[in-house]
């Protein structure tokens, strides 16, 4: 794409509302974090002038993963777990394509876990959401891998078994993490401010958002609602300001220096109080459609250049055979 | 060059007439390793390049590296060289090269040879230090020589010796030397052919091996009383020497696609191999995934974004792939899925030749999940299978699966070479604004067809889904539309079946049998069905290349067909079984099929043991169904 044909058509498009981005009503429940979530996508899709057209949200199978239903862009509601293989597909056809992810809990950290530790490798240019309300809520109410030891669902009346995964930890833990950070839902202004950062990330940028499930969990994060103290905010020049305003609120803050791995990683140790901010941002780690790139071109008459020289490795001539033909006689 | 030990028996070959051959088939046995393969490979290309038909086929041990000097562990290539056009492996083998006893003992005990059939015996196990091994190649040398085999010794290593340090390696080009000389080709051709195959390496490598190729052709000449000439037509026609993954990823190629993701897997792999090392050269790219569905599902995300991809595997990750192909039928996003099968269930027999996928392929994903299936049936139509599948994939918004299988997947052929058509290529993802008032599922009442909505196109934005939607892709659960959208995923097959033609049958159009089958048998259906003609019985042969749909006017022409029956490398239960009888008796699936399509009682004949079906067992078969009544099964 030339940037010269792009700038011509921007010249014509009208600036785009909130409205041009949005779809229907939620069927979300009320006081679910998805619809704080779809807010603040929307805000940035607005502030950041995405072309609707050109912007594509791919979800995988839950209640996060409806989100894209109810943007007026491109979508693809998938498959359980596999929403980041589709992205990845997605974005190496069309680089001119701006690509989200969102996924929930069950999505990404079960049954879809092998595509996020890949994804993180691949650190492919797409703005991951993990809608993390640490519970299944479309199949209603079971224990998912983010469920804190002791959460009593359908499938663990008595409680459940296990220590709860650590998102941050993991995507941490794997080569090529690029951007971690997480976010809360009932904080939508850090929220946004996350969204725009790991969307202007050209890699894999892996947004945590801590979010409420009202039907399933109603009480989960209430004493972190209640008390700021209990949530700490994580600042840095080189990762987000805190406003003043927010600042008066909020008062366990914490500087941060995003480009610090093995800080990032202490700071993902923390669960009380839950951390809010960028972890971790490195600008420099190669994107897989940047190292994938052939650089050739797809024209017509390349392509068969290229198909004819490989017939040549195969080929027999006529004449060689019949000059072989005669030898032999 | 001459030595005492292998004194001439008769006129040395230098001497004698060639005898003439109609075809011959001819193999190369070592352990893995010893460079059998690449002898044989050589030998098959010089032959074509010759102008005679060639057929090769790779003898496989299921593991990298079996144990030395075992009767599982053989590794090499069988040859068929004929006269005129070879389209199959054809039946047991004339002549075998084997550097050592153990891997030849297998080949015996697994009735690959043609009893009596000549075999050069590398020589050297006789005098082995290690006693056992020496007794082992002298029983193994006598029980043969009594079981009436035309077994020669050949002192390979110890003459590969006088040129080489390490004989072990350069054997293989000894071995092609004195098969060039047996059949009496070109020794120049020969010398080219080596010149092709290492001249990536330095050149010192090849004139090694041209020396040790002059060496085994000159011995030959002075020690072996055996001289063959096949005799070969000039070719006419620029022809390429491919085997059916080579040609499957030619194919993707020239399809204009440039997405591949894959996942390794056997017997699949080798297409993606190839592909790796050449897709790039013009802009495409093979992406290896993490694992098979996510293979699946980045070739759909590539395909839904404008860009048709293919996704290539076997068996076992065809079974994986299942619940990406569903969700593909369900947006209808266009994607071309390659499946090379192998022996199954479960891991099975990786390198094996089976043909056992064909309802996995049709009915695999839960629900309706209408597929396009078409099958290969010779190494050219592996090469065309993929541009066919890339526009039927996107004129139709369905997924197309290419079946083919581990015989095509290894076997060379000449093959006319491909006249580049730019026809071939994708059209550029379409990127005009959508016209208000469209919607992404604007089935058509009658075909079933809708215009595809690709990301980019103004007005066209809209959330695709696997859940079931309305025309606008809003979800749905509305009975009404549920109905609608089905049947319009349906209607897409009879659309496409109304577009093709009927099968042309191979032979007369009527008859008293008529032998039908799909994929990698063709070649060895229409050899045997050609042979029973000439002979002067009324059977005549006809083969699918498309299962689902299948082309109009297959009741009428079985019809005209006393019996008709199936031969395929699946399961079918044998009626002389003590359990089965008419009610219980599980068919091949083609059989299957066909019975359901046409309502007229189909017999099938089918084996699963790893090996292509030869035409001696289908002239068998056939031989007997002729003689039973109509409706009697075989």
């Amino acid at each position: 794409m030339t940037e010269a044909t792009e700038c011509l058509l921007r010249l014509h498009d009208e600036q785009h509302a909130l409205e041009d981005y949005q779809s229907g009503v939620p069927r979300w429940c009320s006081g679910c974090g998805d619809n704080a979530i779809l807010t603040a996508v929307q805000r940035l899709c607005r502030d950041e002038d995405l072309r609707p057209e050109k912007t594509v949200f791919v979800s995988g199978i839950g209640c996060s993963s409806r989100f894209p239903h109810y943007m007026r862009t491109y979508g693809l509601h998938g498959i359980h777990g596999r929403a980041l293989p589709i992205a990845e597909g997605v974005r190496m056809a069309r680089p001119d394509l701006a690509v989200f992810v969102n996924t929930g809990d069950g999505d990404c950290c079960s049954i879809g876990a092998a595509h996020w530790i890949h994804a993180i490798r691949y650190n492919m240019n797409l703005t991951v959401m993990l809608h993390d309300n640490q519970i299944y809520g479309l199949t209603k109410k079971q224990a998912s891998p983010t469920s804190p030891i002791g959460t009593r669902s359908n499938t663990t009346p008595r409680g459940s078994y296990l220590e709860a995964l650590q998102p941050l930890q993991v995507t941490l833990g794997v080569q090529n993490a690029s951007f971690v950070a997480q976010a809360v839902d009932w904080i939508p202004e850090v929220l946004y401010d996350i969204l725009r950062a790991a969307y202007r990330h050209r890699g894999f940028s892996f947004v945590r958002i801590l979010q409420r499930c009202p039907e399933w969990l109603p009480k989960m994060f209430e004493p972190y609602i209640q008390d700021p103290q209990r949530v700490r905010l994580l600042h840095h020049e080189r990762g987000l300001t805190i406003s003043p305003g927010l600042g008066k609120i909020y008062r366990n803050q914490q500087e941060h220096d995003p480009r610090d791995l093995a800080a990032a990683r202490a700071v993902a140790d923390l669960h009380d109080p839950i951390p809010v901010g960028i972890l971790y941002h490195n600008p420099d780690v190669p994107c897989y459609e940047d190292l994938r790139q052939s650089g050739q071109p797809r024209t017509p008459a390349h392509i068969r250049a290229g198909l004819e020289a490989e017939f040549d490795k195969f080929t027999i001539w006529p004449h060689d055979a019949s000059a072989a033909a005669a030898d032999a006689g | 060059m001459n030595d005492a030990a292998t004194l001439p028996l008769e006129a040395p070959a230098e001497a004698r007439q060639p005898i003439e051959l109609a075809e011959h088939i001819v193999e190369i046995i070592s352990d893995s390793g010893e460079g059998a393969q690449r002898c044989g490979q050589a030998l098959g290309a010089i032959a074509a390049r010759t102008g005679n038909g060639v057929w090769t086929v790779e003898i496989i041990p299921a593991e990298i590296r079996p144990p030395a000097r075992s009767t599982a562990g053989a590794s090499g290539n069988r040859i068929r060289i004929g006269a005129g056009p070879v389209t199959n492996g054809g039946g047991e083998t004339d002549l075998a090269v084997a550097f050592n006893e153990q891997v030849l003992l297998g080949r015996v005990r697994a009735g690959e040879l043609k009893p009596g059939c000549t075999i050069l015996l590398e020589s050297m196990w006789r005098d082995d230090r290690d006693p056992a091994i020496a007794a082992g190649y002298a029983g193994v040398h006598d029980q043969l020589i009594a079981a009436g085999y035309d077994l020669r010794e050949i002192p390979m290593e110890r003459e590969c010796r006088k040129l080489v340090a390490d004989a072990r390696r350069g054997k293989n080009m000894f071995a092609l030397g004195m098969l060039c000389g047996i059949y009496s080709l070109d020794l120049e051709l020969a010398r080219e052919q080596i010149a092709l195959a290492f001249g990536k390496k330095d050149k010192g490598v090849v004139t090694q091996n041209v020396a040790l190729l002059e060496a085994g052709h000159a011995w030959a000449g002075q020690n072996l009383d055996i001289k063959y000439r096949i005799p070969a037509a000039p070719v006419t026609e620029p022809k390429i020497v491919v085997n059916g993954n080579t040609a499957l990823a030619l194919g993707i190629l020239a399809s204009g696609m440039e997405v591949c993701a894959m996942y390794p897997i056997t017997p699949a792999t080798s297409a993606s191999h190839y592909l790796s090392d050449v897709f790039e050269k013009v802009g495409g790219l093979v992406h290896q995934a993490e694992d098979e569905i996510a293979a699946c599902a980045f070739a759909l995300g590539a395909s839904y974004a404008g860009k048709c991809a293919v996704t290539i595997t076997s068996g076992p990750g065809y079974s994986l792939k299942q619940e990406g192909l569903g969700l593909a039928v369900m947006g209808e996003i266009p994607l071309v899925v390659v499946n090379v099968q192998r022996g199954g269930p479960s891991t099975g027999q990786p390198t094996k030749v089976e043909q056992g996928d064909l309802l996995a392929t049709m009915f695999g994903s839960h629900g309706d999940a209408p597929k396009v299936v078409i099958a290969p049936s010779t190494i050219e139509e592996c090469f065309y299978s993929i541009i066919t599948a890339r526009k039927l994939a996107e004129t139709f918004g369905m997924v197309v699966v290419v079946l083919s299988d581990a015989s095509l997947a290894t076997s060379q052929q000449p093959i006319p070479r491909p006249q580049f058509d730019p026809a071939w290529l994708a059209a550029p993802a379409d990127q005009s604004r959508i016209a208000a008032g469209a919607r992404p599922y604007d089935w058509d009442a009658e075909t079933g067809l809708s215009r595809r909505f690709i990301p980019g196109q103004p007005g066209g934005m809209h959330t695709l889904t696997g859940l079931a939607h309305d025309r606008a892709s809003h979800v749905a659960y509305d009975p009404e539309i549920n109905q609608e959208s089905i049947r319009a995923r349906s209607l897409k097959l009879a659309t496409l079946a109304k577009t093709l033609r009927p099968p042309v049958v191979h032979g007369d159009a009527e008859g008293d049998l008529l032998v039908v089958g799909w994929g990698s048998t063709r070649g060895a259906i229409e050899e045997a069905v050609d042979g029973l003609r000439a002979e002067g019985h009324r059977v005549s042969a006809l083969h699918l290349s498309f299962l689902q749909p299948m082309q109009p006017g297959l009741k009428a022409i079985m019809q005209r067909f006393a019996r008709v029956i199936t031969i395929e490398a699946n399961w079918s239960d044998r009626p002389g079984d003590a359990m089965i009888d008419a009610d219980n008796r599980r068919y091949s699936a083609l059989a299957m099929l066909l019975r359901a399509r046409t309502l007229i009682d189909i017999d099938c004949w089918s084996e699963v043991k790893g090996q292509a079906i030869k035409p001696s067992s289908i002239r068998r078969v056939a031989l007997e169904k002729l003689r039973a009544a109509p409706g009697e099964t075989a």
